[in-house]
């Protein structure tokens, strides 16, 4: 196991928040966390645990206080904003719970959206889009705006759209909490499939115990520290 | 280069959305940019149908006239005094040109000069027969006036050499006047006498000439009022105001070919040189009509340059409503601005996106502006009776000045958006 390449090391992860001057929160107490490519991991915890502001730091959206990010093991905490922006859009695929789409442009153009920040011509990002939206099963409503679509169907534009640079991890945010048990269902189908078939390194966040059971690994964060690693897989 | 397009497309894109708020934005960068066109191109009419006027009355023409000569400044104890007071000097029967000095010129610039145009107003009176009456303005005027004037002959001839030498009490008078006394046959005027009512007496001449008086030249009087020019010989003119003396001013006409602004100068060095180095009081100034026509151009284009800066006002008015717009735009578009940030984009890119956008909506407002200006200009000299003349660095200047102003007022909102944070972008709601 500790031969495989890591895709996530997080290493005494502090992250405080300055809320006026003299009261200093710290959110995050030193999180050691290490995430294997090819991984399914859900990280668990209530609301307030800190999972949200893990997750941030995860996705590249946030800097620790203090503590060493290596992702595909390039060091982050040493990055400048405009590197950050580079690392979000070529490594990392985020997944919202709200799903995040541009509303006035159709599903396809929003898949070909972080192609187009990557700097891939419009013939071939709008042909990689079109792949990735195959992938997820909505070629028939490419070229349907998001206010015509569906809860389900919105999540796996969505999740198209994450997979559009082919990043090094999908990061995903509650991705079913905005959605029925059974459209739900369909969604994680969707990761499994990617996790299996594309062999994609997926963190799931959650609070749902439910969900988590599902993956190969649960990570529960409390209170701002991880208090249980349970392997399943 | 690949993103400046998408931005334009982008910004497209949004502004469609929005399609009346877009418009109203842009109404007022359209009302600036119109009436700057609107001006700089009445303006530029203006100046081409007076240039082209002031040509046909004659670009070789050059008036010579008396002009009070700078005084020299003079220490004493109690400050600066001048050396006899402005305007104390009045002109006196030594200073005028006289007919030597003119003869003199004319032997001297033999290839320069083609003739001396004098003139001399008499007064206003009015012409009579029986009880019909036409309002006048008596000129004695010369035979070089008589060619320089470009006459257009209904009937009869010009006043010729010989009425001058003669000093024969015969004049040249307008359509006009046919109209009102001889009930419009101008055949039927020359060798018929007029009388003329002028200065409080009466006149009697025989009519030699009838010309076409230029309808084009403007005035707001009803045409029933309007004066018409009465052409007496020079001489009997100022034999008939006991004038004797000098010129205080006259005209010259150059030999087509000659540089008349040079021509110009060369004339007031000689004059001054020769008879009037030793007046206390004047000296000769001569005028080019290329020296006049480029003082009132000059004074034409600061005039409207003045007047569009004042419509430029409405300009920056329109810059502030665009600001206010990117404004709530970004505030509207937080969370997409977040998810843009979460995707990859970018500060630069972003900032970038929303400078775009707010160029699009400028460049649209200048291009209506400038589309609507023209119509307007157009209008407005079809109404003065100006040939049009668009003013095309006017319409490169508005397009300059639409993405100066986009930039400028868009650069503050773009900024906004592009420092957001992304976490806090993506939590809005």
């Amino acid at each position: 196991m500790e031969n495989r390449e890591k895709t996530i090391e997080l290493t005494g992860i502090i992250k405080r928040f300055y809320v006026g001057k003299p009261n200093e929160l710290e959110i995050l107490h030193g999180i050691d966390l290490t995430v294997y490519k090819g991984e399914f991991v859900s990280i668990v915890g209530a609301s307030g645990s800190g999972k949200s502001t893990l997750m941030n730091i995860i996705g590249v959206l946030d800097r620790p206080t203090q503590g060493d990010y290596r992702l595909d093991g390039l060091d982050i905490s040493s990055l400048k904003d405009q590197e950050l922006s580079k690392i979000r859009n070529r490594k990392i695929g985020f997944v919202f719970q709200t799903y995040n789409l541009l509303s006035r442009t159709s599903a396809l153009k929003n898949v070909e959206l972080p192609m187009m920040y990557a700097g891939v011509g419009p013939k071939e990002r709008t042909r990689r889009a079109q792949y990735y939206l195959e992938m997820v099963g909505m070629e028939n409503r490419m070229y349907h705006k998001p206010d015509e679509l569906s809860g389900g169907q919105k999540q796996r534009v969505s999740i198209a759209r994450a997979m559009a640079n082919e990043p090094s991890l999908l990061l995903a945010d509650e991705p079913t909490g905005a959605l029925d048990s059974k459209t739900g269902n369909r969604i994680m189908d969707i990761f499994h499939r990617l996790n299996r078939e594309e062999g994609k390194t997926i963190v799931l966040i959650t609070h749902s115990a439910e969900l988590a059971e599902q993956t190969d690994r649960i990570i529960t964060i409390r209170d701002g520290e991880i208090t249980g690693e349970r392997r399943k897989r | 280069m690949m993103l400046f397009l998408e931005n334009i497309l982008l910004a497209l894109e949004s502004l469609r959305a929005n399609k009346m708020r877009a418009l109203l934005t842009i109404l007022g960068i359209i009302i600036g940019i119109a009436s700057v066109i609107a001006i700089m191109s009445v303006g530029n009419s203006i100046r081409v149908s007076l240039v082209r006027s002031m040509e046909s009355i004659g670009a070789n023409n050059i008036t010579l006239g008396l002009r009070q000569k700078e005084k020299k400044e003079e220490v004493t104890e109690e400050g600066y005094r001048f050396e006899g007071e402005l305007g104390e000097t009045t002109m006196s029967e030594e200073d005028y040109l006289t007919n030597e000095m003119l003869e003199e010129a004319k032997k001297q610039f033999a290839d320069e000069i083609e003739g001396v145009v004098l003139s001399e107003s008499v007064g206003d009176g009015q012409a009579k027969e029986g009880k019909k009456s036409s309002n006048v303005t008596v000129i004695g005027a010369n035979t070089a006036y008589m060619k320089n004037q470009n006459f257009k002959l209904l009937s009869g001839r010009l006043l010729t050499e010989r009425d001058q030498a003669e000093k024969t009490e015969v004049v040249l008078i307008s359509d006009r006047v046919v109209k009102k006394l001889f009930d419009g046959d101008a055949g039927k005027a020359p060798g018929s006498r007029i009388e003329v009512f002028l200065n409080g007496k009466y006149y009697s001449y025989t009519i030699v000439g009838v010309y076409e008086y230029d309808k084009s030249v403007f005035t707001a009087i009803p045409e029933e009022y309007v004066s018409t020019e009465v052409y007496l010989p020079f001489e009997a003119a100022r034999e008939q105001m006991h004038k004797t003396s000098g010129y205080s001013q006259i005209m010259l006409t150059a030999k087509s070919g000659i540089n008349s602004e040079r021509f110009a100068r060369e004339l007031e060095t000689w004059f001054n040189g020769k008879y009037f180095r030793d007046n206390e009081n004047y000296e000769i100034s001569a005028t080019s009509m290329e020296d006049m026509v480029k003082s009132m151009t000059g004074m034409l284009s600061t005039t409207s340059a003045a007047i569009s800066a004042i419509a430029g006002i409405s300009l920056l008015v329109g810059g502030i409503g665009v600001m206010n717009i990117m404004m709530v735009s970004v505030t509207e578009r937080t969370r997409e601005i977040g998810t843009r940030k979460a995707l990859g984009a970018t500060n630069d890119s972003i900032r970038l996106q929303f400078i775009m956008e707010a160029i699009v909506i400028c460049l649209m407002g200048g291009f209506i502006g400038i589309v609507l200006g023209l119509i307007l200009a157009r209008v407005i000299t079809n109404t003065m009776g100006y040939a049009a003349a668009p003013s095309i660095a006017g319409c490169f200047l508005s397009v300059a000045f639409s993405i100066f102003i986009g930039v400028f007022f868009g650069y503050y909102p773009a900024n906004k958006a592009a420092m957001m944070n992304p976490i806090e972008a993506l939590r809005y709601e």
